[in-house]
């Protein structure tokens, strides 16, 4: 078969299942009545023909949310979100887009270009009507690659045994496994956004590692062209049987839109015996205008059990967008040995608040977790750096080395440290250290004698405050990354 | 040319320098000596736009170009480098990386073509290796961890790679030992040419064994107080700065 | 509170304490002297907003639970033991000393220099009843204090302010403020002793003035069925200095609240402290909590905070630390460390602490360690021949001197370290 025509296959396949996953298409009625309720619940379930199990415990989840108050402890500000204002099930209809690149926001593009996202994907990631199933005319369209690859990839999944699907399609082909782990990690009643989702999750993914399997690839190029249509209620589980390896990529480096306010996805991770979880994020979500107008409230929930001897879960995230962050990738430490990471660079600007951190929970003995935190704020935006590190009175010899690195920019921004340390065991070793500063007048001066301008001597200072994080991301999306930081900041200094 | 024309400025409202006069011109290397405060490292700093310094009075053109009214990357990008005194050190930023970019950068503003990662790790390294410089300075972090011998090589090497037009050097030889500073010497005398000039601000007159000056000027509060040929270094060598600076010149301005 | 069986849950019981103490007022607040509409207000917060409970951000650690259970004798006036005025220490200065909560002349000397009223409660200016429960709680049932002035200029010296309490009182809730007039100089050594159960509930606080100098030593030795809770404030005008020790030894539960606002320029503060916890003779563990919150609310402030726990048997040792930066706080200087200890299998140390920044041309900095001693370093001294126990000791002062070093006040520092003796004797390491 000609390349050509195989990528079309390719191209008409991935749309297809696009709607397969999670949507039916012959549904008549294409959003539900707003608000939330048992008989929106059923409503879901049904559409996604669960079975009975999991259609109570969605009704638990919803039972527990409603006993439950909305958390106020964050340093965030937002007007008060009224849940039944919200539209709980949406049929994904074509909504009519921009008809060509000259349609779309020509701010949208000009940041596209500076991130160096090939054209044909700029389109799509700009909801340009037909962009996706529009024949490819170019031989090194980033589109024809990602797809073609994906599929050759999953067939090489496939192979060794990985699974890795929707988690809706997981329900119906895995159930046992499903069932056996989903809420295993973050309970129902955990807190009240994973509450929440637990109720009403649409969509997300499902990774299964089989024992001794090294996942014969980044699970990145994949999710990036599917994660869009996901939803607002995210559901994400992966499993790593023993002394299996996988490492996870969600996100994008490219801003997105979404009309959605609300998002409240849950994420959770198990590795036993010697298997390693790489978790990786890149948030771009819209964080509103420059007066802070619009934008995602993006409340998740991440959570990993390192549940065997000597696994490993590792958090990279670059989190750029939203206009509110409120998350917490959490790792506890079970098994002996095992190892928690969390690395995080947060950029807020203009009016965006988050609130990020983590949870290291050391209950096996010998566990070590590792902690490194770069808050970047601007503009008049506010960053907070909130984590627990917890020792428990049997994590003999635990250690933990928390690392916390403010820097403002400009004076109208705020740059805060929360750090929780709890420990009952006198054999454990903490470290933690945080400092908050300014951009260096004199890097700035240097930097610029050398040749460089205002914003990139601004980008290449915060790129190497941040170097630390960033070399724990996947190679391809590290140079993304670093220009995403660049972009972000853009018009913050001087 | 660098032309200096009674050029005073203040910082915090104390008047460092207090109408310096100078001319470079085009081919030469000039001396500037004088005692700690008399505002070598002010005149340095103001030439290539520090900020916090106020221009009170006179002007500074190079080629024409006012120096004073642009940005001090666009003065780079005339070909203006500054070795600093105390180098700056940025963590996490890579040296190979940072000096691409400040090429490319001016290489860019100049209208030239960039160098790619290949073509410029060839310059980097032939030029580390001409000035005796391990290759592995290029990949360690801008001045981070570097002693203060590496720091002042660092300048050096950076020098030999942007190859500036015009090129000052603010005791790039104070704290270096003698193989430090023949190399330090060595980057300045390869660069030497009749497109090429300097001005190198020392103390010492050891610095001008290796790099000979065409001019020698004495700095004292702020003014150019004597000028002279290479021999006037060796009297200031021989007999201090005061039997060289005139009476009343040392009073505070 | 009665002697009856208190209501079971810890909001219960604290509803039950706050609503016993409200009664108390209601009792007595005809004979109580000073500000009566202070005590009002203060018994309206009291009433509406109760005591600290487990819900606060700012109570994580530290329940009053066990405080709110505890059924407290009734109150009987009593002379203090000799025992007790014996470790008192003799250090040059003037002595006020309260008992249970009153002025006892016969103790106390009459300060030269400085002006010093006592007989009512000394509110100041700077407590805040509104923000913090245990204040208002104070301000409603403070029965005496002492008011403090030092002169403009004038070296005031040392005044040696001890709390004693016999065992006989229920609670008391001493109120001091002590004002330093621009460029004068005083230092307080603050003691806190005393035998049985009780609560000792002081606020006090130090307005400072333009180039002043006020040194604020303290050592809360209260006996082992003590419940000490005390609030300081602190109020740092333009190039004046709260400097502060406190050493925690004693009692059941405590917490120590400190707020520094740094208000004038080049204002700066000091705030160390050590807390050296165990087990009390009946085999429970000491809690204590050191919480400060430092405000730079002026350009070019400092603040410096270096705490210190050392942790045995069952012992719970807290610290909260907040350094808040305003936006015209710029150029600030503020650094904070906080170290603990563990040296036995159930201590449990929590730590907090915290950075609260909106100016950005700041540098501020924390950092918190917690672990066992150094394995390395006391192999070294056992291997020159030190017996381990002694060896244990010579790490732990090491580790204890980095806070108590700043302490210029030789006699002060004098009667710490004896302090810490006296602990040392009561405890094993």
């Amino acid at each position: 078969m000609p390349v050509v025509a195989e990528t079309l296959d390719a191209v008409q396949a991935a749309t297809e299942s696009g709607y397969k996953w999670g949507f039916s298409t012959d549904i008549e009625m294409e959003m539900a009545p707003k608000g939330l309720n048992t008989d929106i619940i059923r409503l879901i379930s049904a559409r996604k023909n669960e079975p009975e199990w999991l259609l109570e415990w969605r009704l638990k989840a919803y039972a527990v949310w409603l006993k439950m108050e909305e958390p106020d402890w964050a340093m965030v500000n937002h007007p008060p979100i009224d849940y039944q204002d919200l539209h709980y099930y949406a049929a994904p209809k074509k909504k009519p887009g921009p008809r060509s690149l000259d349609e779309v926001d020509p701010e949208l593009l000009r940041t596209y270009e500076k991130l160096g996202i090939p054209l044909r994907e700029r389109a799509i990631l700009a909801g340009v009507e037909g962009a996706e199933d529009e024949r490819p005319q170019v031989a090194m369209d980033a589109v024809f690659d990602s797809v073609s690859v994906a599929t050759t990839f999953k067939a090489t999944l496939a192979k060794s045994g990985v699974i890795f699907c929707p988690i809706s399609e997981a329900v119906q082909e895995h159930p046992e496994l499903v069932r056996k782990y989903l809420g295993s990690v973050v309970p129902v009643g955990d807190n009240y956004f994973a509450a929440l989702n637990s109720a009403v999750f649409t969509d997300g993914s499902f990774v299964y590692i089989p024992k001794g399997v090294r996942c014969p690839m980044e699970l990145s190029t994949y999710f990036r062209i599917n994660a869009r249509n996901t939803g607002q209620f995210e559901r994400t589980l992966i499993i790593a049987e023993e002394a299996s390896h996988v490492s996870y990529l969600e996100g994008c480096t490219a801003p997105q839109r979404d009309e959605n306010q609300l998002h409240a996805a849950v994420v959770e991770l198990v590795a036993f015996d010697d298997a390693v979880i790489k978790y990786s994020t890149v948030q771009n979500w819209y964080p509103g205008d420059a007066e802070g107008k619009g934008g995602v409230y993006n409340f998740v929930t991440k959570r990993g059990a390192c549940r065997g001897a000597r696994s490993k879960i590792s958090w990279t995230q670059v989190e750029t967008g939203s206009a509110i962050t409120w998350k917490y990738p959490s790792c506890i430490l079970q098994g002996d040995d095992s190892v928690g990471e969390f690395y995080s660079v947060a950029v807020t600007t203009n009016h965006q608040q988050a609130d990020t951190g983590t949870k290291m929970i050391h209950i096996g003995k010998r566990t070590t977790s590792t902690i490194v935190s770069k808050g970047i704020s601007a503009g008049k935006s506010n960053n907070t750096y909130r984590g627990l590190v917890r020792i428990a009175p049997r994590a003999d010899g635990a250690r933990n080395f928390t690392q916390c690195d403010s820097l403002l920019i400009g004076d109208q921004c705020g740059a805060h440290t929360v750090p929780y340390i709890e420990s009952r065991n006198p054999t454990a070793r903490l470290e933690h250290e945080a400092t908050t500063s300014k951009i260096d007048d004199d890097q700035l001066f240097y930097c610029r004698q050398r040749g460089l301008n205002q914003e990139d001597a601004v980008g290449m200072i915060v790129n190497g405050f941040c170097k630390d994080v960033l070399k724990e991301l996947p190679m391809e999306f590290a140079v993304e990354a670093q220009k995403l930081l660049a972009v972000s900041l853009e018009g913050s200094v001087g | 040319m660098l032309e200096i024309k009674g050029l005073a400025a203040v910082i915090d409202n104390k008047t460092i320098l207090n109408g310096i006069d100078l001319v470079v011109p085009t081919g030469e290397i000039h001396a500037i000596m004088g005692p700690n405060g008399s505002g070598k490292s002010t005149l340095a700093y103001v030439l290539a736009g520090r900020e916090g310094y106020e221009v009170t009075a006179g002007s500074a053109t190079y080629d024409g170009h006012d120096l004073l009214g642009i940005e001090p990357e666009e003065r780079a990008a005339l070909g203006l480098f500054l070795a600093f005194q105390y180098p700056v050190e940025l963590p996490g930023v890579n040296n190979a990386n940072f000096l691409r970019t400040a090429l490319n950068a001016q290489r860019r503003a100049r209208g030239e073509a960039e160098l790619n990662a290949v073509q410029f790790l060839k310059l980097a390294r032939a030029q580390a290796k001409a000035l005796s410089m391990p290759d592995d300075m290029l990949k360690r972090n801008v001045n981070v961890g570097f002693s203060g011998g590496e720091k002042k090589r660092n300048e050096v090497l950076q020098m030999a790679v942007l190859r500036p037009k015009l090129a000052i050097l603010d005791e790039t030889d104070s704290g270096l030992d003698i193989d430090a500073l023949k190399i330090v010497a060595d980057g300045v005398n390869a660069l030497r040419g009749p497109d090429f000039s300097a001005v190198v601000i020392t103390h010492y007159q050891r610095l001008l064994d290796h790099i000979v000056p065409d001019r020698v000027h004495i700095l004292s509060n702020g003014r150019i107080v004597k000028s002279g040929g290479p021999e006037l270094a060796h009297a200031l060598e021989a007999g201090g700065y005061a039997a060289i600076v005139p009476e009343g010149a040392s009073e505070a301005a | 509170m009665s002697t009856t069986a208190p209501p079971s849950g810890p909001v219960a019981a604290l509803n039950a304490a706050a609503a016993a103490f409200i009664a108390r007022y209601n009792d007595s607040k005809a004979r109580l002297p000073g500000d009566t509409h202070a005590r009002a207000e203060a018994a309206a917060l009291l009433a509406e907003h109760g005591l600290p409970g487990p819900r606060e951000e700012a109570w994580r650690y530290t329940s009053l639970r066990p405080f709110a259970e505890t059924p407290f004798a009734p109150s009987v006036p009593a002379e203090p033991p000799a025992s007790l005025l014996a470790r008192i220490p003799a250090i040059e200065g003037t002595r006020l000393v309260f008992v249970d909560g009153r002025f006892h002349s016969e103790l106390s000397g009459v300060p030269r220099g400085i002006r010093v009223t006592t007989g009512e409660p000394a509110l100041g200016r700077i407590a805040r009843p509104a923000t913090e429960k245990l204040v208002a709680l104070n301000t409603m049932l403070a029965e005496d204090g002492a008011a403090i002035h030092v002169p403009a200029g004038i070296d005031g010296g040392t005044i040696i302010l001890v709390s004693i309490a016999t065992g006989h009182s229920i609670g008391f809730h001493p109120r001091h403020a002590v004002v330093l007039a621009a460029g004068a100089k005083l230092t307080v050594l603050d003691l806190a002793l005393g035998d049985g159960e009780y609560l000792h509930n002081p606020v006090i606080s130090f307005e400072i003035a333009e180039g002043a100098t006020a040194s604020h030593l303290r050592i809360q030795d209260e006996g082992e069925g003590a419940f000490h809770l005390s609030t300081a404030y602190a109020e740092v005008a333009a190039d004046a200095t709260y400097d502060s020790f406190a050493l925690t030894l004693g009692a059941r539960l405590a917490r120590m609240e400190v707020h520094a606002r740094l208000a004038g320029e080049r204002a700066a503060a000091h705030l160390n402290a050590a807390q050296l916890l165990g087990n009390t003779r009946s085999g429970d563990g000491q809690h204590a909590d050191f919480t400060t919150v430092v405000a730079h609310d002026a350009p070019n402030t400092a603040s410096r905070q270096t705490v210190k726990n050392v942790l045995t048997g069952r012992s719970r040792g807290v610290f909260q630390g907040k350094i808040e930066v305003a936006r015209i706080a710029q150029k600030t200087d503020g650094y904070q460390m906080n170290q603990a200890l563990l040296l036995s299998a159930e201590a449990e140390m929590n730590s907090k602490p915290q950075l609260e920044i909106y100016a950005d041309d700041v540098k501020c900095s924390h950092g918190a360690t917690v672990g066992a001693l150094d394995g390395d370093q006391l192999f070294y001294l056992r291997s020159r021949g030190v017996p381990e126990a002694e060896a244990r000791a010579i790490l732990v002062r090491a580790f204890l001197s980095e806070a108590l070093d700043p302490i210029g006040h030789d006699q002060a520092r004098g009667a710490m370290e004896a302090a810490i003796a006296g602990w040392w004797d009561r405890h094993t390491i």
